[in-house]
């Protein structure tokens, strides 16, 4: 009897289903809290979940590469989910049309601020070059920020924390933010956010509503290709 | 579902094409995106089965996340030395482009407005 707990508990962390299990129950767990505290933007799912997923896998020694192998099948599924977001993005075609204007400038503005207070609010600080660069396409997606930051100089993979840093502190502030300077129009709060805080913004906002969804969408797409745009020149110029 | 998820996969995997034949720097999946809302505004119709997997995808995309974002415990030695810098520029840099980005917006749309206004001022003599 006893060798067969033994067995049974030596096979607890082999395989891919304690990684899957784990992340699975974080989220939903983090969903709860995230609606039992009335939606709060500090308790955005990514932003409580992460924390809880990172002390078990130090606590259990497992190196993050096992448990990035054990939800490769979580990660497959982002593909198929960006390409998703051309659903809300067709459900408000009409408005989008209506709007290519402000659309337009107000993704000037928010591309070149965003690169420009990510490098030199770094610098004014004292960071290294290659951290700069890492964080310069920081509310670009991560599949445009990380090929960018290493064509620059940058390492990907801190690239990848700058832009979940930003996407998380973006999302959070976002609502204090735009309540102070009374955007109430769920485009403008939409745009804002997914421009600022690409996919993770773009994630809440379709949470608020199906307007600022769209927009979100729509800014965060137009970013990356901006970023990816913008960057080259900006680097030109330093 | 399964209808909803081959068809996703499907512009992923064309939108991947089109960004490696173009060699340009530009997510696949982005690219997937655009070829779907292509598709769909040539069809003019939006099917329910494809409407209701995509909804339960992006409400739960937190979740497809999380696995990227743990891998900030591989730079927890950097971030450690430089944690100010990072995450002032992080944290101080998003809350400045939410503020330009909304005001600009906000700003060209009250413009726009006026501008529609007037031109509807105009048509009524």
């Amino acid at each position: 009897m006893n060798a067969i707990v033994e067995r049974a508990l030596g096979a607890m962390g082999s395989g891919p289903l304690p990684w899957l299990i784990l992340t699975i129950a974080c989220y939903l767990a983090a969903v709860w809290l995230y609606r039992r505290c009335g939606q709060q933007p500090w308790l955005i799912p990514v932003f409580t979940a992460v924390p809880v997923v990172v002390t078990v896998l130090l606590l259990t020694d497992t190196p993050y590469a096992t448990y990035q192998q054990g939800t490769a099948w979580l990660s497959l599924l982002v593909g198929p989910a960006t390409v998703a977001l051309a659903l809300p993005l067709y459900a408000q075609r009409e408005r989008i049309r209506q709007l290519w204007r402000p659309i337009a400038v107000a993704l000037a503005m928010g591309c070149v601020v965003a690169l420009v207070s990510a490098m030199g609010i770094a610098w004014l600080f004292g960071a290294s070059m290659e951290s700069m660069v890492s964080l310069a396409p920081k509310s670009a997606t991560i599949p445009i920020a990380l090929p960018l930051a290493e064509r620059f100089g940058g390492l990907p993979s801190l690239a990848a924390v700058a832009v979940a840093i930003t996407g998380i502190a973006g999302t959070i502030v976002a609502p204090l933010i735009l309540r102070a300077l009374r955007c109430t129009d769920p485009a403008v709060e939409g745009f804002a956010l997914g421009l600022t805080a690409h996919a993770i913004g773009t994630a809440r906002s379709i949470q608020i509503n199906p307007t600022a969804g769209a927009f979100s969408a729509l800014a965060m797409g137009l970013n990356g290709v901006a970023t990816a745009v913008a960057m080259p020149l900006l680097m030109a110029l330093l | 579902m399964l209808q909803a998820l081959l068809v996703l996969f499907i512009f992923q995997w064309l939108g991947q094409m089109l960004v490696t034949a173009l060699g340009i720097p530009f997510p696949g999946a982005l690219a997937g995106t655009l070829l779907l809302l292509i598709a769909l505004l040539w069809r003019r119709n939006l099917p329910s089965w494809l409407e209701q997997t995509g909804l339960f995808l992006l409400q739960n995309m937190m979740l497809l996340f999380i696995p990227t974002i743990a891998g900030v415990m591989l730079h927890f030695d950097r971030l450690s030395r430089e944690w100010l810098p990072f995450l002032l520029s992080c944290i101080v840099g998003a809350a400045l482009t939410l503020v330009a980005t909304a005001l600009t917006f906000k700003w060209m749309m009250a413009r726009e407005r006026a501008r529609h206004g007037a031109a509807a001022q105009e048509e009524q003599p």
